[in-house]
């Protein structure tokens, strides 16, 4: 209730803010803001159409997800644009549309098409990008998130992070067996693909900085060891078997290093292994469960869940184990941090009300919001650009994945068919 | 799966047998002892050492029959965010300890938790319980190279609902037999 009196509110405040000026590239200020509104034309088509989605229908799909724009429906549009030659802006003023896209595509040879698009500044009468690409079909897709990358940077002046990719866990059961696979699919949950599959549990999965690798946790001997395996071919190595437990993989942002959690030394330690040499180093000493590294941008500095005040709690220590400190205060429960790439933001799952949910925490501030209002909230995941919070819940006893706005005010939920879905891990952003 | 089911079971039923006073050898084909899931399988009834099923079994006042009934309880379980054993686990894990001192087998604690939480708090919690359990064996005089304790966390429920009463049975540490 509260969140929609609060969208109505950025509505209005928008409306008001915004008469005729052209306002396309919004700044990130305080206060609320309103999605821009824009008009995503079908792109005239000549050859087979894509099989599974048109690109005008993936790209509008990407920047209503991100909160950052509002798509003005399909069925008001006056005419249907392919090129920003055909376009009447009285057209589009009338629809109160600040940008519009338009494009096209032409099959030249049996599945490789010529793909051309235009982002116009419907105020001003003007192209703001335009590009085009020769593609194979199967690129499509990603082609398409691409775009709305170079339409959600244009109009919001932030790097988009749609042509990206999810890992994550999903169990399915027949009968009395379980099947655990890690997955891997594009940012809007499309075209996954499985990566492993196995009978007993896997977990954790964590991206490679260049995203050519995931590290994960299997149980396939029965027993927690830790993983790195290569995307491309399936290569993998085995990182930690230690005596006890072997879980938390987390890449340095260099690449370097892998944090990691063991009990090799009697109870849960935060380690690093330095992929170069293969050296393990030891950074907590404490006889509470330290567990869950997450490494803050820079490599030099790692953020943690430990117990030893007797409740989790998140503190943050430097790469060497030195200068551990206490970051979180408030509640009795508060985990599994992770870092925005800026470095402004803090993602944790915090207990309130017996609740398990989504929290930022200001780095700079240490103020904490709540995003989340659901009961079994996980994993929460930043999306390179630090905008949507992807993570794991429940939903009719199902776990599912959902994403959110850093800001709290735009929820989603991403629904698969099969199987319980868990611990979702957004990647950096693709090398192209 | 099935082989340690069976293991466990054929362990647990010699250790029924060897508490009631009678032979110790084991059998191949005895009846086994679900330990996967709360539902008895098919293939057997769960019986304490008077040959009555046990949830129909009243025990009595002797030596024997109370720790052959713990002794048949291959699980305990823990309050919330907690590793410290209860008063029944407690005296579960001691019964185990008489076993172990009996007996040259070695033992697997396998430590688990409730799905509220982070699944890798929840592993290294896991892990907690099945120390706790295995600190009191060593206490008891079991040498730590017969102990081994494994973590699933929350990775392997035994009650998949979403409430207290699922939640409470998954708070556990599963006690199995090896060789």
């Amino acid at each position: 209730m509260l969140k929609k009196i609060l969208i109505l509110t950025a509505l209005l405040t928008a409306m008001l803010a915004t008469p005729a000026r052209a306002v396309l590239t919004i700044e990130i200020t305080q206060g609320i803001e309103a999605g821009i509104p824009i008009a995503v034309v079908p792109f005239a088509w000549q050859g087979t159409p894509m099989q599974d989605d048109r690109m005008a229908d993936i790209i509008q799909a990407d920047l209503n997800r991100s909160g950052r724009f509002e798509s003005i429906p399909r069925q008001d549009f006056l005419s249907r644009p392919s090129d920003i030659r055909q376009v009447k802006y009285k057209d589009w003023r009338l629809l109160k549309a600040e940008a519009l896209v338009v494009g096209q595509a032409k099959e030249i040879s049996p599945g490789k098409f010529n793909v051309q698009f235009q982002l116009i500044d419907v105020f001003k009468g003007k192209q703001l990008a335009g590009y085009r690409y020769t593609v194979s079909a199967r690129q499509l897709r990603k082609l398409s998130h691409q775009i709305s990358d170079i339409i959600y940077h244009k109009l919001t002046g932030e790097k988009g992070a749609f042509n990206t990719r999810i890992a994550y866990i999903t169990r399915e059961k027949a009968g009395n067996k379980k099947r655990y696979l890690l997955k891997v699919a594009d940012s809007d949950g499309y075209k996954p693909r499985t990566i492993l599959e196995s009978p007993q549990p896997l977990m954790s999965p964590a991206w490679s900085p260049d995203a050519s690798k995931l590290a994960y946790v299997s149980f396939e001997k029965r027993r927690s060891m830790i993983f790195v395996q290569r995307l491309n071919d399936g290569k993998r190595e085995k990182i930690a078997s230690f005596k006890g437990i072997n879980s938390a993989p987390a890449f340095s942002p260099d690449g370097r290093k892998l944090a990691f959690v063991t009990s090799k030394d009697g109870n849960p330690e935060i380690y690093v292994y330095d992929f170069a040499t293969r050296a393990i180093k030891r950074l907590t000493r404490h006889h509470g469960i330290d567990t869950e590294p997450s490494w803050m941008p820079g490599s030099n500095r790692l953020v943690f869940t430990s117990d030893r005040s007797g409740q989790p709690q998140v503190y943050q220590m430097n790469a060497d184990g030195s200068g551990v400190s206490r970051l979180t205060y408030k509640g009795k429960y508060n985990a599994r941090p992770s870092v925005s790439d800026d470095g402004r933001l803090l993602v944790m799952i915090s207990r309130g009300s017996g609740r398990y949910h989504v929290a930022v925490m200001d780095m700079r501030t240490k103020e904490v919001t709540r995003l989340t209002d659901t009961l079994l909230d996980e994993s929460p995941s930043f999306a390179p650009n630090g905008r949507m919070v992807l993570y794991a819940t429940e939903q009719q006893g199902k776990g599912v994945l959902a994403a959110v706005s850093a800001d709290g005010k735009i929820h989603q939920t991403i629904k698969f068919l099969q199987g319980d879905v868990r611990e979702p891990a957004w990647s950096p952003y693709l090398r192209r | 799966m099935k082989k340690t089911t069976l293991v466990t079971g054929v362990i647990l039923l010699s250790a029924m047998v060897a508490v009631s006073g009678c032979n110790k050898k084991t059998r191949k084909d005895g009846p086994t002892v679900d330990t996967d899931s709360v539902t008895t399988s098919g293939t057997g009834t769960e019986f304490g050492p008077d040959g009555q099923p046990l949830g129909e079994w009243q025990g009595g006042e002797g030596a024997a029959g109370a720790a052959g009934d713990l002794l048949s309880q291959t699980r305990i379980y823990f309050e919330y965010d907690s590793s410290s054993l209860t008063a029944e686990g407690q005296a579960i894990i001691e019964a185990h300890a008489g076993f172990l001192n009996g007996n040259s087998v070695s033992v697997v604690l396998e430590g688990h938790a409730d799905e509220r939480g982070t699944r890798e708090y929840n592993l290294a919690l896991g892990e907690r319980r099945a120390m706790a359990a295995a600190d009191v064996l060593m206490a008891l005089g079991i040498d730590s190279s017969r102990i081994e304790t494994v973590s699933y966390g929350e990775e392997n429920p035994i009650a998949e609902g979403h409430d207290e009463s699922a939640w409470s049975m998954n708070r556990r540490v599963e006690i199995r037999y090896g060789n």
